[in-house]
């Protein structure tokens, strides 16, 4: 298979998905005729037709209701939220009923769908086009959180979730829907949910992101590689349920963590993990531990406030220099 | 066929499934007083004949989607009264396994949804149910309860807009009781009525009197029928009244008594005992056989649920996921797929 984007990788995933499976169907604004605002479904229309790609008016509350209403009757929805931002309009419906109903009807209705929102800055979206809700979701129990940093996680991630029988809130960076590409194997492959995956083998310092915040890590790694540091990179991908045991692994080897994540810094995902260590791994910890992540502010527009905003490769240097340094 | 001219034996089904969610309700404000049951419970005298007329209509596949006020909808859907008392007692016996109160249950066999707090929440995925049953080109129905106060949240708005573009077979019934907790209707909204909203959705509005099972019965034989024969939802808003409070704990004094007496004088089951016994030979003795009957169900599902267990402490952490934790596939329907490679590697 040729290189391709972490965008074709999650459309191939869910055109896949709907030949292998009937009962996996697509619904959200736009994602019909016009194939999505950033073309996640383009052809699905033309190949599956409109009762299984089904174009939605602007009603988040409905999109998931909707899709829960579908998945209690057997089916396996995808609900597309055409930005993370608008994901509120719909959190109802996710929190309240999607994520209990398994719970509140004594284990005998799984709620199996998926919610697909374009999430994290870094193109200029302004306050309504750049947030990472991740945590909102991970703070509510009965619902699974993902975020590749991948083409090839994204379509073996998306795939599991669809095949989950719990619902997943499927969050995909759109910073890295066109940069991320690699070639993809030509058979079929899921990437389980609740694995994270050790990008980079390093003993000095473990740093743990997931979504855009690789992008930047890798590139931080390059250079702290330069300066003969060796630094572990932990990409989550799942952020429910989190992949303690290799979080764990890595810390109790370099004892010096660093949590980089591009959503605001307070209660973000870097701050359970924190948490976790000091409950749990105390006695390993040589440095505290450093969390890289945004301000806490609403996410702005012009170029200048969004690089400011935004944690980079030089936030990530500068707290390994601080461990390091220590 | 017309209510009024249905047999016997339909018609007195009608004054019985009345009878006994009342009965079930008084038995059930008992033992809230005696301290049996922890929640809030939220009665519906006064509104029973809704459930009745319209759940009279409904099939095994058919779905509904009740909320906090439609006891009398789970027991003639066919929840059993012993199971459903076991669950507003907390025990683990009930289908909720005593993880939420009242009448927030379901049953996947009975084609139940349950209620949550959130009012009208249950449109859209009553739409979603619905449009299920149009894909699989099936004739079943979806219907949605909801109170005139839930038709003021946007959940009624998107999940009427969205049934109506899709011409689902989803039946939406409003029952308009005048309050909202405490809220009087004219507080609610500017209009009488949310059936005029329905033209809105592109899809008719019926009013009738709630507190008259055979008007609410002809007006579900419309929206029923059209709903199977493919014509698309139809919105029935019931008028009735809320005699009790909003739960058991509430006096009502906002209330005002003279409201209450005028509408207790429109009491659905008094008013359709008065037609029974004028034109189908119904009497006391046929009432009292009743009242035996459903009070031995009575003793019956309270003693069940009195004597059941409580769930275990540690089973509050079960059932959040599924047990087997992991990706599976169980609802293939092509033959012909691969079987997955599970892998975590990339060649990134």
């Amino acid at each position: 298979m040729p290189e391709i984007t972490m965008l074709e990788a999650i459309r191939l995933a869910m055109k896949e998905e709907m030949e292998r499976d009937e009962s996996v169907l697509v619904l959200g604004e736009d994602v019909g005729i016009y194939g999505g605002a950033f073309r996640a479904t383009e052809g699905l229309y033309d190949e599956f037709g409109p009762n299984r790609v089904i174009d939605t008016p602007i009603s988040e509350s409905a999109i998931v209701g909707a899709a829960l209403g579908m998945a209690i009757m057997g089916y396996r929805p995808i609900a597309e939220i055409q930005f993370a931002d608008f994901i509120t309009c719909g959190f109802d419906q996710i929190v309240n009923q999607t994520a209990t109903l398994r719970y509140r009807t004594g284990g005998e209705m799984p709620a199996p769908l998926v919610v697909r929102a374009p999430s994290a800055a870094g193109v200029h979206g302004g306050l309504y086009h750049s947030q990472s809700p991740e945590a909102w979701f991970a703070h509510t129990p009965g619902l699974k959180v993902v975020v590749p940093s991948s083409a090839y996680d994204a379509k073996g991630l998306l795939k599991a979730a669809i095949r989950d029988d719990d619902p997943v809130i499927f969050f995909e960076p759109k910073f890295l829907y066109r940069r991320a590409k690699e070639n993809l194997p030509e058979e079929d492959y899921i990437v389980p949910l609740g694995k994270a995956k050790i990008l980079k083998e390093g003993g000095d310092v473990t740093i743990i992101t997931y979504g855009s915040m690789v992008f930047h890590c890798r590139s931080a790694i390059d250079k702290l590689e330069a300066e003969d540091l060796s630094i572990e990179l932990i990409d989550l991908r799942s952020i429910m349920p989190l992949d303690k045991s290799t979080i764990y692994d890595s810390v109790k080897k370099t004892n010096r963590v660093i949590l980089a994540y591009e959503d605001h810094k307070t209660l973000g995902i870097g701050a359970e993990i924190a948490a976790l260590l000091s409950e749990e791994l105390f006695e390993y910890l040589d440095t505290p531990i450093i969390r890289v992540a945004a301000p806490d502010t609403p996410i702005p527009y012009s170029p200048p406030l969004e690089e400011f905003y935004l944690p980079n490769e030089q936030d990530v240097i500068d707290a390994v220099h601080r461990v390091i340094e220590y | 066929m017309a209510a009024k001219d249905l047999p016997k034996d339909k018609l007195f089904n009608l004054y019985y499934n009345m009878l006994l969610t009342r009965q079930f309700e008084d038995r059930l404000s008992k033992l809230y007083r005696q301290g049996k049951i922890f929640g809030g419970i939220f009665l519906s005298t006064g509104q029973e004949a809704i459930p009745a007329g319209t759940c009279a209509h409904l099939r095994d596949d058919d779905v509904i989607s009740p909320i906090h006020r439609d006891l009398g909808a789970f027991l003639i859907k066919g929840m059993d009264p012993k199971i459903l008392m076991a669950q507003i007692l907390g025990k683990a016996t009930g289908p909720s396994k005593g993880r939420d109160s009242f009448l927030h249950a379901g049953s996947k066999k009975l084609g139940i949804i349950p209620p949550t707090s959130i009012l009208a929440s249950t449109i859209p995925i009553a739409a979603g149910v619905a449009f299920t049953f149009k894909l699989r080109g099936k004739d079943s129905v979806a219907v949605s309860y909801f109170g005139e106060g839930g038709s003021n949240r946007g959940d009624f708005h998107e999940g009427c807009n969205f049934a109506g573009i899709h011409k689902v077979p989803l039946v939406l019934i409003c029952e308009n009781n005048k309050y909202a907790y405490s809220t009087p209707v004219e507080k609610e909204m500017a209009i009488c009525c949310v059936s005029y909203r329905a033209e809105s959705y592109g899809f008719q509005g019926l009013l009738v009197d709630g507190n008259d099972v055979l008007a609410v019965y002809d007006a579900m034989q419309i929206a029923v029928e059209r709903a199977r024969a493919g014509g698309g939802p139809t919105l029935i808003e019931c008028m009735t009244y809320r005699i009790r409070g909003h739960s058991e704990h509430d006096e009502a004094k906002y209330q005002p008594e003279a409201e209450k007496q005028e509408w207790k004088k429109k009491d659905p089951i008094t008013r359709f005992k008065g037609f029974l016994t004028e034109k189908a030979g119904f009497g006391e003795s046929e009432e009292e056989e009743m009242l035996k009957r459903i009070s031995a169900i009575l003793d019956e599902a309270a003693q069940f649920a009195l004597d059941s267990p409580f769930p275990p402490g540690e089973s509050a952490l079960e059932d959040v996921f599924a047990p087997d934790e992991g990706v599976r596939s169980t609802h293939l329907t092509i033959e012909s797929r691969q079987k997955p490679v599970v892998s975590g590697e990339t060649n990134l």
